[in-house]
């Protein structure tokens, strides 16, 4: 095949017979991926005369931006509130894993746990790309310790903490350090809060509220001051109550700045919240198209393994069926449902559409983080990070900068 | 002229489309002797273009050895804009078929010597060995691409201002706000088209009516442009009924009368399967 007269020499590859994820539709459209990133097949025509050197027929499914799992605590055994020899092992192992699942950037989470965890696991675990090792790594989600006794759930009661030193001191005692920090949940009743919620805001790091008491106001207040998600609406919070909605009432408030989106994790999997009650959050925003649900997988240790016992952070845990019980109560400590499984459900269940379950998945985590320059989209320029599908949103091959890192 | 007149707007798509196919197939291009196609942009010719991408994707036509020059492009209008006829031909041709963009021309209205693009075009013509056939549209005025009434019938390409008419028929493309639509383009000329070996002109809709009238039942004049055509050698006029309206009826029947001696141009229609 004669060289293309380009600007750069690295070979072109031309996804077709597809249909792509592209402003909010899915269309008929090609795919074109060069070094890594989506490429404009116009300009490459036009401009540099060029033309695809490869091209991957995808017989008909559906490509989809790679999704983003912002809150999952571990599987297939390893858990990453553990300290453990091989912590970039463990990571490393779950990254690899979830590419079976369409998953190909994630945060790492951490449940409330003592100093000394968070010592080491941030020093080992570090931002980076993903590819045919593994899923990419954004940065890690510190939920907790500073959260409220009556909303631990599954949190170890012992390690709890409050911003009794002012805030932000706390912070960097308990944590050690906040590089490679990309998502801290908190409870905005805490006092010394707000300081924390402005400054971690102003650095970038997302704030998020949950397994929190706070009143709606107390909500409002931490959103203002840069709060922008919620750690799995419903759970762990207060219940919506018509005089006082809590953090639920977020979904609707009139507080929210015009220029902000508090987006809601949710953990779609059937059995952290009940579909009327997914629905009701589904419905409650009033853009159509853009919405502000985030699907995570909350995903514990045993994602991945067989029904029995295993580690949370500092507590054991029960498998049983889809259910997973702090061993010996009905107190439910994470999901064990995969990113594909919940995408699936929540179309389902919320009666939405394939794009709006899609984007739930891959938009909506890309916008909260604010990556959606190279991430969360298939916009010219984006990282080549993709998820191929079926019409049942079963996931069939998935990519990373443009190169097969998984398929069935 | 051959004045081809199919029942409607799909099959006088697919009679064009299917002409097209056999020249090209006929011209048995290669390598060393390419096919030059002249291309128009608009409605009328969108469901030509997409009966000959449904014939390359059936794997009986290839433009693998076929140039093309576009007929014109607006002045100022960022290429990227999804009303710029390159944005059009790559959306609805250029994208589909297996045509080598080293290949492709059209005129650049973006570049600070607009003149100088023009006597370029007019070179690279030249030197691909002139266009073997030229597709064009017909505008309600009757001009041929951008050449508004009035302009010379040996003219070259160059920049031409648009009529008021052919602004408020833009509009629409520009969300109804008459600012945004651009006021010059770069267009061949009437001679440049004249110099084709052949010309087929695509009319169809009744609002073309008129202009067909003046451009084939009326003589030769610069204020209906297409009407130079009646003295080129080989011209074909493809039709629909309603474009006929204003014909006279023996026009039309001498024409009709003698559907069986165009349709041997398409029947049988050819296939590369069968070189």
């Amino acid at each position: 095949m004669p060289t293309n007269k380009s600007v750069s020499k690295a070979p072109i590859t031309q996804f077709v017979n597809c249909r792509i994820l592209r402003d909010h539709k899915l269309q008929r459209e090609d795919l074109w991926v060069r070094e890594g990133r989506i490429l404009d097949p116009e300009k490459l025509f036009f401009d540099e005369e060029g033309y695809a050197d490869q091209r991957v027929d995808c017989e008909g499914l559906i490509i989809a931006p790679g999704f983003i799992d912002v809150q999952i605590n571990g599987g297939y055994g390893i858990d990453f509130s553990q300290a453990t020899s091989n912590v970039r092992g463990g990571v490393a192992l779950v990254a690899k894993k979830i590419l079976e699942h369409g998953v190909t950037s994630f945060l790492p989470t951490l449940v409330t746990s003592p100093p000394n965890i968070y010592h080491k696991v941030l020093s080992e675990v570090k931002v980076h790309s993903g590819g045919v090792e593994g899923a990419g790594v954004l940065g890690c989600h510190l939920e907790g310790p500073f959260i409220s006794l009556e909303k631990k759930g599954a949190h170890p009661e012992q390690y709890l903490r409050s911003f009794q030193s002012g805030g932000m001191l706390d912070l960097i005692e308990t944590y050690g350090t906040l590089d490679n920090v990309a998502m801290v949940t908190l409870a905005p009743e805490l006092p010394n809060s707000e300081k924390v919620v402005r400054e971690l805001a102003q650095r970038g790091i997302t704030v998020s509220l949950g397994h929190s008491v706070a009143n709606l106001s107390q909500a409002e207040e931490a959103v203002q001051n840069g709060a922008s998600f919620i750690t799995h609406l419903f759970n762990a919070m207060l219940p919506f109550h018509h005089r006082d909605p809590g953090i639920v009432g977020l979904l609707t408030s009139d507080q929210v700045p015009q220029d902000r989106t508090v987006f809601y994790g949710m953990i779609a999997d059937g059995i952290h919240t009940n579909s009327a009650a997914l629905r009701i959050a589904h419905r409650a925003h009033p853009t159509e198209i853009y919405g502000n649900a985030l699907l995570v997988t909350d995903a514990i240790t045993a994602m991945g393994l067989p029904p029995g016992r295993h580690t949370l952070g500092q507590q054991v845990i029960e498998i049983q069926g889809l259910h997973a019980y702090v061993a010996g109560t009905k107190t439910l400590s994470g999901s064990i449902a995969t990113m594909d499984m919940c995408v699936r459900h929540f179309k389902q269940a919320s009666g939405c559409s394939v794009e709006q379950a899609l984007e739930a998945a891959s938009l909506h985590p890309a916008q909260l983080l604010g990556i959606t320059r190279c991430k969360g989209t298939l916009d010219y320029g984006a990282d080549a990070d993709l998820v191929l599908l079926d019409d049942a949103i079963n996931v069939r091959a998935t990519y990373i900068a443009g190169q097969e890192v998984w398929r069935k | 002229m051959r004045l081809v007149i199919l029942e409607d707007y799909d099959l006088a798509s697919e009679w064009a489309a299917k002409y097209i196919r056999n020249r090209i197939i006929q011209f048995k291009p290669s390598a060393d002797r390419y096919f030059t196609l002249g291309l128009p942009t608009g409605s009328t010719p969108f469901g030509c273009y997409k009966k000959l991408i449904e014939f390359h994707k059936n794997g009986d036509l290839s433009f693998k050895y076929v140039k093309t020059f576009n007929m014109d492009e607006y002045v100022g209008l960022p290429r990227a804009h999804p009303e710029s006829y390159h944005s059009y031909m790559w959306n609805n041709f250029f994208k589909h078929i297996d045509i080598d963009p080293a290949n492709v021309s059209i005129l650049d209205g973006n570049i600070t010597d607009l003149e100088a693009e023009c006597e370029a075009f007019e070179k690279k013509i030249t030197q691909a060995g002139g266009i073997d056939l030229f597709v064009g549209g017909i505008g309600p005025d009757g001009h041929i691409a951008f050449n508004e009434p009035g302009s010379s019938l040996v003219s070259r390409t160059r920049v031409k201002t648009l009529a008021k008419d052919t602004i408020v028929a833009n509009a629409r493309f520009f969300g109804n706000d008459l600012s945004k639509v651009p006021t010059m383009a770069l267009t061949v000329g009437v001679g440049t088209v004249m110099d084709a070996r052949e010309v087929m002109i695509l009319i169809t809709g009744a609002h073309k009516a008129f202009a067909l009238y003046k451009a084939i039942e009326e003589g030769v004049n610069h204020m209906w442009t297409v009407s130079a055509f009646q003295q080129h050698p080989r011209t074909i006029f493809v039709c629909d009924e309603d474009a006929t309206l204003e014909l006279r009826v023996k026009t039309v029947k001498y024409f009709k009368g003698l559907m069986h001696v165009h349709n041997r141009l398409v029947d049988p229609v050819l296939s590369i399967k069968d070189q």
